[in-house]
């Protein structure tokens, strides 16, 4: 007994999931030393909430990332289903529920054409993702023609800002989408092949996995939580907006990354890219909390990713 | 190989090395010889610590204890550029060559010719030089030519002569000839033969025993980290250095137990791809080996990848237990109950960044599935059992497969293959580059498996594997059947014949 428990403090120690669960702790334990309001029931809440947009995207982006492959439009797609969503609910003030719906399926399809342009012209994922992410900005500022959709739908400012069970809606949204991507990626033969075509594709396509659709699909999740995240953030901000969203795909790459995902592929978990996307909230939050200005706050957020991953390699290189 | 070297003192002496890394003593003690103009091989298992030994020497580890003598000075090496420098290089087994550019660039990487001033390279002076060393070699190309488009024996040709070029006086082989054709590894040897003449001294490893006592002037032994002994290798049999590889005597290397041969379960008929091979036609039957011999190049490689999926068939038919079956991705030929052992373990066989678990169950995920979800209880249980009964050493099949050995490697492909029993399993190159060990194991595995009635395809360029482990043999040369022989009095030679 007491060597079977020396044995699982030993794996713990030097699972990736340690380092993380430790860092995570020691950085609150330091913001809550830092600030008297850190540490309350009230802005924890917050931290959750506001992660909760760039969760999502980072949920989805992890898929993509563990293929070898990177998802560059997920930000393109926020605004693509905030305006599609919009314009439908504004249209439609009762139709909350048909909108959401219109705004997720147009980024599922956007992903669809992702992931098709890397399977059937082999272009590499950086490319196509990169090419939609202009185009979806485009379709996004034609579409609206440029102005938002102002939404005064109270079903609608619900999904943003209602609470149920006192949790607020995005979180169960969040929380919900970690369990279904959670248990696809570690509990179904699909999570099986998307680890193993980003190890070595060949090697999977030899033991009989479909490569293509494996890749298409991980597009087409990755689109799919987009617009998720779009409709959520439509509705906290009570508009459509064609503009917003840029850059969001930086945070949930580098959240993947915090959690130990590896851009050549193969590796990453779910639980990893949580504790990236909650790190980084937290750092942001804490910084808020401090009063340093956001252009500090973009230094430090920089040097935290680094470091992270400066982490990583070092205990690789040592196990 | 400017100044001629005095060939009575060693160039390189080690005494008493030793290394150990965290719970693993690695190397005890070791002393080593190695004078200018010879041949000296260092053979033993995996494991027996002769890469340990060779990166002490390159520097990219550091010994424990010891002293490492060269050109009769005590030194230290500190890292493969200062080795590179000393005068010792290496030809690693994963070469380092770049492709995308030219076989000139690859030679002068690092140590380019400055023109006025060391921001510009001389691009012309280059050219030339490399030129000439090609042509001193009779290798076929021009300097300008890029990399990828050589062979991987000429990519090793121009790794030997880069080192050739950077005054190597003692070049390191870590098994040059395993991915190397006879022809091929015939060429090198005739490399390794101007090389000694000029006064470099090689330091070769090689798996292949018949190629060690062919080529060397001294063979050294080396088991379990220790050193076991050096002997000329003129009065040495290929018996006696077994012997002293393994401690042990083993009386057979190929188990081949005769079982009962049932009726054909596999067939092709004039299968043909388009420019890589055409007209091919066999059959194997139950509890049959068939060996595919012939050149590295000739074809097999490519005819079974494209039976199993991997490649598509330009036309013909293929048959299993008599019914013609379509096969256009591996997953056709794996729902068939047709295995496929790569002889590419890193490229085709292995996901190697996970464990041996999940790459034993990846083609089978669909057996473990139950309501959607993985039965991963199940699947455990089930790649435990058959990682056990091809007795892969590991503490856990949690471990990842890059830390096994190459032997255990070889053993995960074959148990990912075989978790499902299937009917018709196809090999390629079954114990390259693994130790002796295990060897036998994987041979006693294939007779376990032929004699429960399952048809064996396997393709060797192993003569004494062919020659010992199959039960018929068809030989392949320039993507055809060449002939077709009945496993019993014929040679080596008969084959070679056939094939060349």
């Amino acid at each position: 007994m007491n060597s079977l428990l020396k044995k699982h403090k030993y794996n713990f120690l030097k699972s990736q999931n340690a380092g993380l669960i430790i860092f995570l702790l020691v950085l609150m334990l330091l913001l809550s030393f830092l600030s008297s309001s850190f540490f309350t029931a009230n802005n924890l809440t917050n931290v959750i909430r506001q992660v909760s947009i760039n969760g999502i995207l980072a949920l989805g982006m992890t898929f993509v990332i563990i293929t070898g492959s990177i998802d560059l439009s997920v930000g393109s797609l926020v605004a693509v289903s905030g305006v599609i969503s919009g314009s439908i609910i504004y249209a439609h003030p009762d139709a909350v529920f048909t909108g959401m719906i219109f705004g997720i399926l147009a980024c599922s399809a956007l992903g669809f054409i992702n992931g098709f342009l890397v399977v059937k012209f082999n272009i590499p994922g950086f490319i196509s993702t990169l090419a939609m992410l202009t185009i979806a900005r485009g379709f996004a500022l034609a579409y609206a023609d440029g102005r938002p959709y102002v939404l005064s739908s109270k079903a609608f400012k619900f999904i943003g800002h209602g609470y149920f069970l006192k949790i607020p809606i995005p979180v169960w949204f969040l929380i919900a989408s970690i369990i279904v991507t959670g248990i696809i990626l570690s509990k179904t033969k699909f999570g099986r092949h998307v680890y193993a075509v980003g190890g070595n594709a060949l090697a999977a396509r030899a033991s009989g996995v479909r490569v293509g659709a494996v890749q298409l699909w991980v597009f087409i999740i990755s689109g799919t939580l987009a617009g998720l995240s779009g409709v959520i953030l439509a509705s906290r901000i009570g508009s459509g907006q064609p503009a917003i969203g840029t850059s969001y795909e930086m945070d949930a790459i580098a959240s993947c990354v915090i959690g130990g995902a590896s851009l050549a592929g193969g590796s990453g978990s779910i639980f990893g890219t949580v504790m990236g996307f909650i790190i980084m909230g937290i750092i942001n939050n804490g910084l808020n909390l401090m009063n340093v200005s956001s252009y500090y706050q973009l230094i430090v957020k920089g040097a935290i990713i680094a470091l992270a991953v400066i982490l990583d390699q070092a205990k690789k290189k040592k196990v | 190989m400017t100044t001629p070297e005095d060939t009575t003192q060693p160039i390189l002496s080690l005494r008493g090395i030793s290394k150990s890394f965290p719970g693993v003593r690695a190397l005890t003690n070791i002393d080593l010889d190695i004078y200018p103009a010879e041949v000296h091989s260092l053979v033993g298992e995996n494991g027996a610590g002769k890469s340990t030994l060779m990166k002490i020497i390159q520097g990219i580890h550091q010994k424990d204890e010891g002293q490492i003598i060269y050109r009769s000075e005590d030194i230290s090496i500190n890292s493969p550029s200062e080795a590179i420098k000393l005068g010792i290089s290496m030809i690693h087994q994963e070469l380092n060559s770049i492709p995308e550019m030219s076989i000139s660039d690859n030679i002068f990487i690092g140590r380019e010719l400055s023109l006025m001033t060391d921001f510009f390279f001389n691009q012309q002076e280059q050219l030339r030089q490399s030129q000439a060393l090609l042509d001193k070699f009779s290798l076929p190309y021009k300097a300008t030519e890029k990399i990828k488009h050589l062979s991987v024996a000429h990519r090793q040709m121009i790794e030997i002569i880069k080192a050739v070029f950077q005054q190597a006086k003692v070049i390191i082989m870590d098994e040059p000839t395993s991915s190397l054709s006879e022809e091929e590894s015939q060429q090198l040897f005739k490399i390794i033969a101007e090389l000694k003449a000029a006064g470099v001294a090689i330091i070769y490893i090689s798996h292949r025993l018949e190629e060690v006592l062919e080529l060397s002037d001294r063979v050294s032994i080396l088991r379990d980290g220790e050193y076991v002994g050096t002997r000329t290798a003129k009065n040495l049999t290929r018996d006696e250095l077994v012997n002293m590889m393994v401690g042990r005597t083993i009386s057979q290397l190929f188990p081949k137990r005769q079982v009962a041969i049932g009726e054909p379960i596999f067939e092709v008929k004039n299968l043909c791809r388009t420019g890589v091979f055409s007209d091919i036609s066999f059959s194997v039957r139950a509890g049959e080996i068939l060996g595919i011999a012939g050149l590295v190049g000739a074809g097999r490689s490519e005819i079974v990848q494209s039976i199993f999926g991997l490649d598509p068939l330009t036309s013909g038919t293929i048959l299993l237990n008599g019914k013609e079956i379509k096969i256009r991705h591996p997953q056709d030929a794996i729902q068939h109950n047709i295995a496929f052992a790569s002889e590419d373990r890193k490229g085709i066989g292995l996901v190697m960044g996970r464990s041996i678990r999940e790459n034993i169950s990846l083609p089978h995920l669909a057996d473990f599935t139950r309501h959607y979800f993985l039965d991963q209880h199940y699947e455990k249980e089930e790649t435990r059992r058959i990682s056990e009964r091809l007795k892969v050493k590991t503490p856990s099949i949690n471990q990842k497969v890059e830390n096994l050995s190459g032997g255990n490697q070889q053993k995960v492909v074959l148990s990912k293959g075989l978790l499902k029993e299937p009917t018709l399993l196809i090999i390629d190159e079954p114990t390259r580059g693994i130790d002796i060990g295990a060897k036998s194991e994987i041979h006693s595995i294939m007779c376990d498996l032929a004699e429960k009635g399952m048809g064996i395809i396997m393709i060797s360029s192993e003569m004494p594997e062919i020659l010992g482990m199959s039960d018929r043999i068809i030989v392949i040369g320039g993507g055809r059947i060449r002939g077709e022989f009945t496993n019993a009095n014929i040679t080596q030679e008969d084959i070679l014949h056939c094939a060349i």
